[in-house]
């Protein structure tokens, strides 16, 4: 039983740039790398849904699109980072998107990015977890990273998360 | 001229042992970063998976997994020794006691058992009571029968730590209950002491 376990960061950090760095010999370029890494998440995301259904709410799964999205904006993240993600937005100009934004984002604490990959957003790890969520609850979207980073906030990260068509119809 | 190197963080105490159990728990509780042991356990075996979706062999997964275990020892030593303020070990079963009550507990929250120390006191095991990397994890049959040693990384990070502090070791995992057997157990063995070390100091 792992529940409120913890490990230490740095453990974290130098395990998740092992697997950039893994991953970066292996693709053409950035986006191929943002993939890589999303696929990462994937699979912590599945296991990471099953194991917080079980444990939170008597495995109901949400069924609204609303519903989920507060399901991962507060429940996943409270039981992967210890908090609330700090804004969750439905998008002004499209329908179908919206954005949760973490202002300083736990995993990406210890690593920098080189210049000469700068739009290089290791978040594709936390956007491939959170699709996976979507996916395991039957809401099928793509989640991408972007950083929104500001003088306040330097590492903040925004999730765009755009749901499928078939979603939106439902 | 090297004198005997002294180990500054145990030089004042008989009990060496019980010194450093004390500073491993010091600094994981008071100076440790934290992260949800789930998230780290599930990053790990998506890190195993796809190295097994990529090689498609067991026994080059094991490589791969000490590979990058040498990548990262050899970068996690200098914040291991910056956090630690350890120096020098006065020998290599000194050189045990560090890793398991300081080093393990520092990074993973736990403290392995030394056992089966050689006679010649250049090999020691890990038993690794409770292995954070290995939770809820089931192996396939043929993972078992091909001989995946699952936390392989684990070998990598101490070999590249230790040849950093100029210790040259072979480490391997010899049982593991992961492939049912009784205990999970690292063997580290002291090849050779290397000498490229630069003088502190003219003395």
């Amino acid at each position: 039983h792992t529940r409120g376990l913890e490990a230490s960061l740095s453990a974290f950090s130098f395990l998740f740039s092992e697997m950039i760095q893994y991953s970066q010999k292996r693709v053409a370029g950035v986006a191929d790398l943002e993939k890589r890494l999303s696929n990462f998440g994937y699979r912590v995301g599945m296991r990471e849904l099953e194991l917080t259904l079980w444990r939170e709410k008597n495995a109901k799964r949400e069924t609204r699109v609303l519903g989920i999205l507060v399901f991962i904006n507060s429940t996943l993240w409270k039981s992967l980072f210890g908090k609330v993600a700090d804004s969750l937005q439905k998008s002004n100009d499209h329908d179908d998107e919206y954005m949760i934004t973490d202002n300083d984002p736990i995993i990406l604490k210890y690593i920098s990015t080189p210049k000469e990959l700068s739009s290089f957003n290791a978040g594709a790890f936390l956007a491939g977890i959170v699709e996976a969520v979507l996916d395991g609850c039957h809401f099928a979207a793509r989640v991408t990273a972007h950083s929104t980073a500001s003088d306040q906030f330097p590492s903040c990260m925004t999730l765009l998360i755009k749901f499928d068509k078939s979603v939106m119809q439902r | 001229m090297q004198g005997t190197p002294q180990p500054r963080a145990t030089a004042a105490s008989n009990q060496p042992g019980a010194r450093a159990k004390a500073a491993g728990e010091d600094i994981w509780k008071n100076r440790t970063d934290k992260i949800n042991a789930e998230l780290f356990t599930l990053t790990y075996g998506s890190l195993v998976a796809q190295l097994v979706k990529d090689y498609e062999d067991y026994a080059e997964v094991n490589t791969q997994l000490d590979k990058m275990g040498y990548n990262i020892g050899t970068r996690l030593i200098e914040d291991f020794i910056a956090k630690s303020g350890l120096t020098k070990c006065g020998s290599f079963v000194e050189t045990a006691d560090v890793i398991s009550k300081i080093g393990f507990k520092m990074y993973l929250g736990i403290t392995p058992t030394i056992t089966n120390i050689s006679q010649d006191q250049k090999e020691f095991s890990l038993i690794l009571e409770d292995n954070p990397l290995a939770e809820f994890v089931e192996l396939p049959e043929d993972a078992v029968r091909d001989g995946l040693w699952y936390s392989n990384v684990l070998c990598g990070v101490l070999r590249g730590a230790l040849e950093m502090v100029l210790l040259q070791v072979e480490c391997n995992f010899v049982a593991d209950v992961l492939r049912g057997d009784e205990v999970t157990e690292i063997r580290v063995r002291l090849v050779k002491v290397l000498d490229e070390e630069v003088p502190a100091a003219d003395e």
